[in-house]
Order: C-alpha cells, then sequence, then structure tokens
C-alpha cells in the first residue's frame, strides 16, 4: 500500500522538533526528517534507536589487535626466528605498539565504512532530500498519511500551525530512506 | 557568568553558509593568487633539491660517520609535531564537548593531513633508495620471506605514522561531507557533479545524522589515544638507543607535550592569516584565539618544566656522559641553538599570561612565530648535539647544513602552503554544519526544547490557567 506523504519546511530547528514531536503525539508516523546539522532532540523526537556503529567499532578493535599480535608471534617466533643473544623469540611487550596501531586503524575504518553503507553515502549517488535548502537553513520533515482519520488536511493544519512556512505532498517514490 | 558569544555579528544559520561558501564561490583573489605562486615556487625549490639529493645520492647532506640523523629527522619529527593540534581539537576537545573548537577543528584537521605529508618525505628520502620504501612493510617477499623487525620503533613508527595519517584523512572526510553537499546543493554544472560525487549524497536526514554524529564520537575516542601513541612512539626512535641525551625515560611524555605546544602555535599562525585573508573574523574570534593562548601558556610551561627536569636527571644520574651531553647543549659549539630554544619555547609563551598580550593578535602571531621557531630548534637540539660529541672524543665533528638541506627544508613548506592554500580555495575552511549548531539563536532554543516545553506550544499555552496551577502546587 502507497502511502501518502507530506512535507512541511520550517526556518528553525526547535519548530522541527516541535512538530516532530506534535505528529507522534497524534499517532502520524515520521518518515523522515532533513536538517542542514544534526539537530539536538531530534533523534528523540522521531524516536530514533541508537545506533549500533559502536558493536561495529569494538568488533574492528577487537579483529585488528588480535590479527596483529597473531602475525607478530607468528612472522617473529614460527615463520623466521632470529636469536638476537638468546631473547625470547616471542617479545610480545615489542608488539604492543603494532598492535594497538592496527586495532585504532580497523576500528576506525570499519565504523567509518559501516557509517557509509548503512546510511547509502556512496559515490555518485543521488541526495533525496526533498527540498535543497535543507543544506543551507530550512528543516523539513516528511510523515506519513496513515489513516482516514487524519486526513491531508489536518496534517497540513497541524504543519503550519508549529510554523511550517511551506506544505505540499510528496510523490511516495521520490522517497527511498531506509528504515531505522 | 556570561561569556562572549563563540559567533560574532547576530549571524543566522544561512549567513553562514554564504560566509563560509562566498570565497570558494566567488573564485581566488589576487591574494591567494599571489601566496599561492610563492608557495608554488618554494615546492618547486623543494623537489628540484629532492631530485637532486636522489640522483647523486644522501651524500650531497651534511652527514657523517658521526652524525648520521640531523635536518632530515629534525624537519620529520617538527611535521610530525605540527600534527598533533588538529587531532587534539578535532577529537580531545570534541570529546570535553569544547564548542569553541567548531570555527578552527576543519582547518586544523587539514593542517594535521598536510603536516603528516610533509613529514613523510623525510624518512623515505633519507632511505638513500626511495624506490625500495615498501620494503618497510610486512609483505610476503622473495627474500626468504624475511620479514620486518617488529621490535624496532622505526618499524613502529611506520605502523603509526600510517594509521596517524589515515584516521586523521577518515575523520576529516566525514566531518566534510554535510559541508560538501550545502557546496552541492549551491553550484550547478561540473562543480555541481564533482561535489556532489564527494558529498556521496548526503541529504541531511535525520537517521544519517544520528548515525553521523555516534560515529564522529567513536572516530574521536579512537583518535584521542593516537594523540598521545603518535609521537610516543616517535620519541622511542631516540629513547631506546644508548645515545647520552637520547635514553631517557621522560621522552614519550616531553615529545607529546611538545607536539601539541608546536601544533598550536601553528594552528593559531594559520588561523590569525586565514581570519583576516579569508574575512573570518566573525567566526574565529578573540574568544578562540584566548583559548589558544591558555592552551599555548599550559602546555609551554610543561615543555620548560620538562627541560628542566632532563637537566636535574642529567645530574642526579651521576654519569659522566650524561652530564656532558648537556653542558654541551647549553655552552658547546652549537649552544646558541640551546639558547634559541629556551628562548623561543620556555619565556615566550609565559608572555600569554597577560590578557593584553593574549588580546594583541599582532603580538600573538609574532609569538607563535617564534614557538614554530623554537620548537624546530628544541629537535634539532636534541638530535644534533647529542650526536656531535657522544662517548668517544676522537669521533666527534660539527654537523653543518648543505644547501641541499635547507632547500628541502624549505620545500617542505612549500608543499605545506601549496596543499593548505588548495583548501582554502576549494574546500570550505570552516565546518558549516558543525557551526550552525552553536550559534546563539541554536543555544536559547535548546534550553526550551531541554525543558520539555516546545516552543509555540509554551507561547499558546493560556498563562492565566498555568498560575493557579503553580500556586496550589505550594
Amino acid at each position: 500500500m502507497s502511502r501518502r506523504l507530506h512535507l512541511g519546511i520550517f526556518t528553525d530547528a526547535h519548530a522541527l522538533v516541535a512538530a516532530a514531536r506534535a505528529c507522534r503525539s497524534r499517532g502520524i508516523p515520521i518518515r523522515d526528517a532533513y536538517t542542514p546539522h544534526p539537530v539536538h532532540g531530534l533523534d528523540e523526537a522521531m524516536a530514533l534507536r541508537p545506533s549500533r556503529l559502536p558493536i561495529a567499532c569494538f568488533v574492528g578493535g577487537l579483529a585488528g589487535l588480535v590479527a596483529a599480535l597473531a602475525f607478530q608471534y607468528w612472522a617473529s617466533a614460527q615463520d623466521w626466528p632470529i636469536d638476537v643473544g638468546g631473547k625470547p623469540f616471542h617479545s610480545w611487550p615489542a608488539f604492543v605498539p603494532v598492535a594497538f596501531e592496527l586495532m585504532v586503524l580497523c576500528a576506525g575504518l570499519l565504523t567509518a565504512l559501516l557509517l557509509l553503507v548503512r546510511s547509502r553515502l556512496l559515490p555518485g549517488a543521488a541526495s533525496v532530500a526533498p527540498c535543497e535548502r535543507v543544506s543551507d537553513d530550512r528543516y523539513a520533515l516528511v510523515v506519513e498519511e496513515r489513516d482516514a482519520r487524519l486526513p491531508a488536511d489536518a496534517i497540513a493544519a497541524l504543519l503550519a500551525e508549529h510554523g511550517a512556512i511551506e506544505r505540499r505532498e510528496l510523490p511516495s517514490a521520490t522517497e527511498t530512506e531506509d528504515a531505522p | 557568568m556570561h561569556e562572549a558569544p563563540l559567533i560574532l555579528g547576530g549571524k543566522r544559520v544561512a549567513d553562514v553558509t554564504a560566509d563560509v561558501c562566498g570565497p570558494i564561490e566567488r573564485g581566488p583573489t589576487g591574494r591567494w593568487r599571489r601566496a599561492f605562486a610563492a608557495a608554488v615556487a618554494l615546492l618547486l625549490l623543494g623537489v628540484v633539491a629532492v631530485g637532486y639529493q636522489i640522483a647523486v645520492g644522501i651524500g650531497t647532506w651534511g652527514l657523517d660517520r658521526t652524525v648520521g640523523w640531523a635536518f632530515d629527522i629534525t624537519n620529520f619529527v617538527f611535521w610530525v609535531g605540527i600534527g598533533h593540534a588538529g587531532t587534539l581539537i578535532s577529537a580531545v576537545l570534541l570529546l570535553f564537548r569544547q564548542k569553541w573548537r567548531t570555527s578552527i577543528n576543519r582547518s586544523a584537521e587539514a593542517m594535521t593531513i598536510f603536516a603528516v605529508c610533509c613529514a613523510g618525505i623525510f624518512p623515505v628520502i633519507h632511505m638513500g633508495r626511495p624506490w625500495l620504501a615498501f620494503w618497510v612493510f610486512p609483505y610476503p617477499n622473495e627474500r626468504g620471506p624475511l620479514w620486518v623487525n617488529f621490535r624496532s620503533p622505526l618499524l613502529w613508527d611506520v605502523f603509526a605514522i600510517g594509521t596517524y595519517f589515515t584516521i586523521s584523512l577518515v575523520f576529516w572526510y566525514i566531518g566534510l561531507i554535510p559541508d560538501l553537499a550545502t557546496l552541492r546543493d549551491r553550484a550547478s554544472g561540473l562543480k555541481r557533479r564533482l561535489y556532489g560525487w564527494f558529498a556521496l549524497g548526503f541529504s541531511g536526514s535525520a537517521r544519517t545524522w544520528s548515525r553521523y554524529e555516534t560515529a564522529c564520537t567513536l572516530l574521536a575516542a579512537l583518535a584521542t589515544p593516537l594523540v598521545v601513541s603518535v609521537h610516543s612512539v616517535v620519541s622511542t626512535d631516540f629513547a631506546t638507543s644508548v645515545i647520552p641525551g637520547w635514553h631517557a625515560t621522560i621522552f614519550p611524555p616531553y615529545f607529546v607535550i611538545g607536539a601539541v605546544f608546536s601544533g598550536f602555535a601553528m594552528v593559531l599562525t594559520l588561523m590569525l592569516i586565514a581570519r583576516r585573508v579569508m574575512r573570518f573574523e566573525a567566526y574565529i574570534t578573540p574568544r578562540h584565539v584566548e583559548a589558544m593562548c591558555k592552551v599555548l601558556v599550559f602546555t609551554g610551561s610543561i615543555v620548560g618544566l620538562a627541560y628542566l627536569t632532563e637537566l636535574f636527571t642529567a645530574w642526579y644520574s651521576g654519569n659522566p656522559y650524561e652530564r656532558f651531553t648537556f653542558l654541551n647543549r647549553a655552552f658547546g659549539p652549537s649552544g646558541w641553538c640551546y639558547w634559541v630554544m629556551v628562548a623561543c619555547n620556555v619565556i615566550t609563551p609565559q608572555l600569554l599570561w597577560f590578557r593584553r598580550i593574549r588580546t594583541d593578535l599582532r603580538l600573538v602571531f609574532v609569538v607563535t612565530l617564534l614557538i614554530n621557531v623554537g620548537m624546530w630548534f628544541e629537535r634539532f637540539v636534541i638530535i644534533v648535539t647529542s650526536l656531535e660529541r657522544d662517548f668517544l672524543t676522537s669521533a666527534w665533528t660539527s654537523y653543518q647544513p648543505t644547501l641541499v638541506e635547507y632547500a628541502t627544508l624549505a620545500g617542505s613548506f612549500g608543499l605545506f602552503f601549496t596543499l593548505f592554500l588548495l583548501f582554502c580555495r576549494w574546500l570550505p575552511m570552516i565546518a558549516m554544519a558543525e557551526v550552525k549548531t552553536v550559534l546563539p539563536s541554536q543555544d536559547h532554543g535548546h534550553e526550551l526544547v531541554s525543558d520539555g516545553l516546545t516552543a509555540p506550544a509554551a507561547a499558546s499555552a493560556p498563562l492565566p490557567a498555568a498560575l493557579p496551577l503553580a500556586g496550589a502546587g505550594r
């Protein structure tokens, strides 16, 4: 079933957050919001789940750490051990700096990569923002019209009440943003 | 207590976009062209010098069997150190929620990346056969495979600097994406396609912002230990050797704090130029300059303490070679370098205790230049004076840099400024999306939201009805 989407454009971040809260309290589903900068309180107003990127960061770091320690052990103590005055081949304290650096490198690269993939930020991708000025000074809210109890004009009125300077219906095909 | 606003001139969100994108869209000014021509000329001088020394060999440098590290490694440590302020500003100050960083973090991070590029040249050309530089990586080779020595600090350097460069670049690029989207949406034609390709289709979606902020916090948390680890690893190049004056446990913290000190001085030098040339006076305000001056006083005092600690340790060790090294540093043939270092790094930053000096931007500019000079001399003193006069008097020499070495140093500055000027010309120097969050209008409204009151709802609430309720509660 294709739902009708309504767009409200605001000139102020606080008005956007207020409108998002009002919509959610009336049971109007919020498809997404588009803002020129991260807006404090919007996650909460839209009830977005916290990102799971920290897990990816931890996994990447652990993988880098284990791989670096294992490789250094294998190269220095197994594959080609060199006897330097009878010193131990598995001199693990000397392996700490490289292991640490690879831990940070893998954690950082995996976090950045998953951020881009998960947010569909890929070279050549087109922006799905409903209005270009959201990268300048406009704040856009896109809500779904779900049932007959809240018809289009009620949604428009609600958006207008919270200071939307522009309201229109969107063709639903332009909305491709993924679910949380 | 009321502080001056971070951004002056009552800027609105749209003004930030216009002010930051304006210089990029208007095209280069005459001043930019002249500066760029000068930087490229220096860079070409460096290219010629490096080309010559690769063709002829590093015998063109003033090195000998006693002094095997001099200008090259001094420049390497100097440039790596410069980079640290960018990471400190973008990562550590992000974690500590220091909002003043938003005006300067973009260019400070750019400075980090360009400084590490400059630093990277020196170990590579020092190899003498730079076409074999890939031997530093542990790759399966036909020599056994003979692996690299994982116990060597010089190899740790490869990983530390490599990670530092990569993470700094990723952090910088992630930060640039929203601003590239802004440039894309304002441009047309080829520029729109170019900025659009690099903006990766960023739309400012709230879901993306939510993940984006999480990712930035994570990257900041990862970059923070890098601030400490990179120069600590660089210092082990010296500290794990047995040369008097190098073999000291104080080296890692001493190098890290020196790096932050020199990096902040360089950031301040660049920012003071940029605010005038790019007309960013409203964004890089005296408050930002003062905050950075305070960091300089703090780190400069620790550097002074480190110098005293070194002297005390040399005396207290009772080791005649250690004692001699430090006497030689101050009163030997290269003693003047030591006193330049003390004057620039210990005495000069103490001037910044005075508010009158901190708020006089011309004086601050002079102070930062002196600190840059002093920190270069610090590395020169540590490296060269320790080597010139070590254990055997029969091996003593005096190091004299050659013209090729001076030209290479000048060339590294040329590379740095060329990259920095290209950055000013094509990319937003100020992180627009971040500055928009610290505008006074945003702060004011944020309080209302956190009170649980939405602004319009609060305005439309019937006031007389609310008052009796409040009274009844008492």
